[in-house]
């Protein structure tokens, strides 16, 4: 694997509803584009480190559905993300319904753009959730993933001075 | 920092008014009367809303003085700040290994293209 980058990522909240997430990728937007459409390529680095996907089924055309299954591969534990496509635009646009499987009712659209520069690519998400509670709700659960992430961290460190 | 608190410090921050209010509060201290001026509100509502802002912990209110000057209190910002900055991290961490894999894709693309 090439050394560990950290790509510019920078939030925001425009409005009550929504979130604006962008990162700068040190790729062109072809292959950002592919590596988000391809399953065989999305089981490469969607979710977090610890996890893997066990169910990896995208069918990319407008109104076709997408399921991924991520497996906890410490605690076993299995969540399925699933939503629809609504317009797909290679290699700039993709639009889709995104939801945790664990809460039904509760999902919100994304609104992917890719610009590109100099070889790299802006990648913008924007998620419109229906209710500033299922958007708070959301930010939420990614804070909970973060800090597990940050004590299994601290975990591997324990052990390594230990 | 428990959720609930965060919960009404949403709620609180979730009215332009109130974010309003909090914008002038932000550049000094303001009476009631200060507040209600630029945004045309009667006092009752301009009181309203700030025992809103006050339950939340986001304003106080001085007790010297008839017109009991507000004041910013800047801490639950800063927990929603908090907040908001470990979900940032979360995503970055998530863009990190995209970009990490986008850089193995590069350079298939690369020795394919030699191969051409």
């Amino acid at each position: 694997m090439p050394v560990k980058s950290k790509p510019v990522v920078t939030l925001s909240m425009p409005s009550d509803r929504e979130v604006v997430i962008t990162a700068v990728l040190d790729a062109p937007r072809h292959l950002v584009f592919e590596a988000a459409t391809t399953p065989e390529h999305v089981k490469r680095w969607w979710g977090p480190r610890r996890t893997t996907l066990t169910v990896c089924e995208i069918d990319l055309r407008p109104g076709g559905a997408w399921r991924y299954v991520m497996r906890d591969n410490e605690t076993g534990r299995e969540d399925g993300f699933s939503g629809v496509y609504r317009e797909i635009t290679p290699p700039e646009r993709l639009v889709y319904t995104e939801g945790w499987e664990g809460l039904p009712g509760h999902d919100y659209l994304v609104t992917a753009t890719m610009e590109e520069k100099d070889g790299k690519t802006t990648l913008t998400s924007r998620l419109q959730y229906k209710s500033v509670e299922d958007r708070d709700g959301h930010v939420n659960s990614g804070m909970e993933g973060g800090m597990r992430e940050t004590y299994d961290r601290l975990g591997e460190h324990l052990a390594a001075i230990a | 920092m428990s959720s609930d608190q965060l919960s009404v410090t949403f709620a609180a921050l979730a009215d332009p008014t109130r974010r309003a209010i909090l914008a002038r509060v932000a550049q000094g201290e303001a009476t009631v009367m200060e507040l209600a001026g630029p945004f045309k509100l009667k006092l009752p509502t301009v009181s309203k809303h700030l025992k809103v802002l006050r339950q939340a912990g986001l304003v106080t209110q001085g007790r010297q003085a008839q017109w009991r000057p507000c004041r910013l209190e800047p801490a639950p910002l800063k927990d929603v700040a908090d907040w908001v900055e470990n979900y940032r991290e979360n995503w970055e961490e998530r863009m990190g290994q995209l970009d990490d894999y986008l850089q193995v894709l590069k350079a298939e693309e690369k020795k394919h293209a030699r191969k051409k």
